[in-house]
This record gives structure tokens, sequence and C-alpha cells, in this order.
């Protein structure tokens, strides 16, 4: 399904010149995960454990991120269940549906190949999906903002 | 949670389209429309082993789900993808897209120090 595919999930591939055991820490480790995706997390990753945290990027605001683990494969596999979009604070999200991010480690001669899959935004109402988007401008708009007036003073 | 927060709100109004992008047929009606643009229902059902009338059915779903709507061209009624309802998803889509890519540019930096 070409459209289904289109709309459905995102798939990425980078090498890293880093042995598989350091990017395996930089994903396990909960505190290492949150300092380059730009989130504060508390707990420890296991499967089928759940981590809170806040994602701290710039023009994000009070947004709450809530990872369900599901696989822990020492240096070769991680995946987890998310909600990928804004969060309202005032909204229960928890009956929604989440997305699976899936994390695999490769051994490749300049270091690690990892590929990150992301898939399920299908089910995702549309609805909600627009207005990620829309919380999306604002938080730029709101960012720009911050900068200018930086700038300023 | 209760039955009239927010959230299930969303839900049963984004119902249909659960529903609807759940089943192999409508999933197939979808993808034809999209590569072949607006379609009478005489060329949706042609190769197909499912009947006109179910046909007819699904693409209801779809359109209650506001995925597609119909227009009368002449005697026949024509198929086609709300752009607006798949231009979201798509916008959506390379959004989060971007955001990954920024996040693994910052992952890289992160192990190669």
């Amino acid at each position: 399904m070409k459209l289904h595919n289109a709309t459905d999930r995102i798939e990425k591939e980078i090498v890293l010149r880093a042995p598989r055991s350091r990017v395996w820490r930089a994903l396990a480790n909960a505190e290492e995960f949150g300092a380059w995706f730009g989130m504060k997390l508390e707990g420890t990753f296991a499967p089928g454990g759940r981590v809170h945290g806040q994602i701290t990027l710039p023009g994000h605001g009070q947004v709450t991120i809530e990872m369900a683990i599901e696989q822990m494969d020492p240096e070769s596999r991680m995946s987890y269940r998310w909600h990928p979009y804004a969060v309202e604070s005032s909204v229960d999200y928890s009956s929604e549906p989440t997305t699976l991010v899936e994390f695999q480690l490769e051994e490749v001669a300049e270091g690690t190949r990892l590929t990150v899959v992301e898939s399920g935004f299908d089910r995702i109402p549309l609805a909600r999906r627009a207005e990620a988007l829309r919380m999306n401008d604002a938080g730029w708009a709101e960012e720009l903002e911050n900068i200018a007036r930086h700038v300023a003073s | 949670m209760s039955l009239h927060s927010a959230g299930w709100r969303e839900v049963s109004r984004a119902a249909p389209v659960f529903a609807a992008l759940g089943d192999e047929t409508r999933l197939a009606l979808v993808a034809q429309l999209s590569s072949e643009g607006p379609l009478s229902i005489t060329r949706l059902t042609a190769g197909s082993a499912v009947t006109r009338q179910a046909i007819t059915k699904h693409l209801s779903v779809l359109a209650t789900a506001g995925l597609v709507s119909d227009v009368w061209r002449g005697r026949e009624r024509i198929w086609e993808l709300e752009p607006e309802q798949m231009k979201a998803a798509r916008t959506y889509l390379e959004h989060v897209s971007k955001r990954w890519d920024e996040a693994l540019d910052r992952l890289k930096k992160f192990v190669e120090e």
C-alpha cells in the first residue's frame, strides 16, 4: 500500500562513528537518551516499564512524555511506544493510539549503523495530527519571539 | 477515564477514520484514488472481486470519515480523495521526520565526541 506507507511510517538510517557499545549506551540509558533527544527523563528503560519526562527543547512549552518500553536487546534492538504529538496537559491521551519506535544497531566498518523506524501514524486521528501541526507552528512563533526579545535586549 | 472527557470525544470523533483505514478493501480504494486521481464507481469496481454494491458501501464509510467525497459528472458519480485530510497527514509526517533528523544529528554529535 503506497499511500498507507506514505502517511503511516518514517524510516531513518544513520552511520555513527562510534562503537556499538557506545551507541547502545546513548539509547539504553534514559539520562543519555534524554540528553541528545532533548528530554528530561526519570526512571530506567526496562521491557514492560514506563519512563516519564519533559521535553526540554525550545519552543515546546510544557510537554509531558511517556515512553512504554517494549524491547531491550543489548547492542542490537530497542523499541518503545509513545504519543508522538505535542501533548496538552488538559487532555487525557491514555486511551489514544501510540506509535512504535524501533531502533536497530548494526556494526559496520565506519562504526555503527543505526536504523530508526516509527510507525502507526495512520491510527492517530487526523484531527489530532492537524492539531499537532498547529501547535508546532505556535511553538515556532513563540521561539522566534524569544529570540527577537533576546537580541533586542 | 470519564466517557465525557476531551480525549474520549476525540476518539469518538475519529472512530470512522480508524475504521476506514483499518479495512484492506477501503485502504486499497484510498490507494487507488491517490495514485489514479478521481474515479467513477465503474472504474473502482473493475478488476475487483468485490461487488459494486459493496464498493459503494465502503466508499460511503470513507466519506463519513471525511477521507473521500463524491460529485456527479453527468450520469456518473465520481469519487475523489479529500485532499485537505491527506495533505494534513503528509505534512504531519514530514514534520515528525524532520524532528527525527534533528534528533539523530544531536545523537551523532553526542556519541562521536
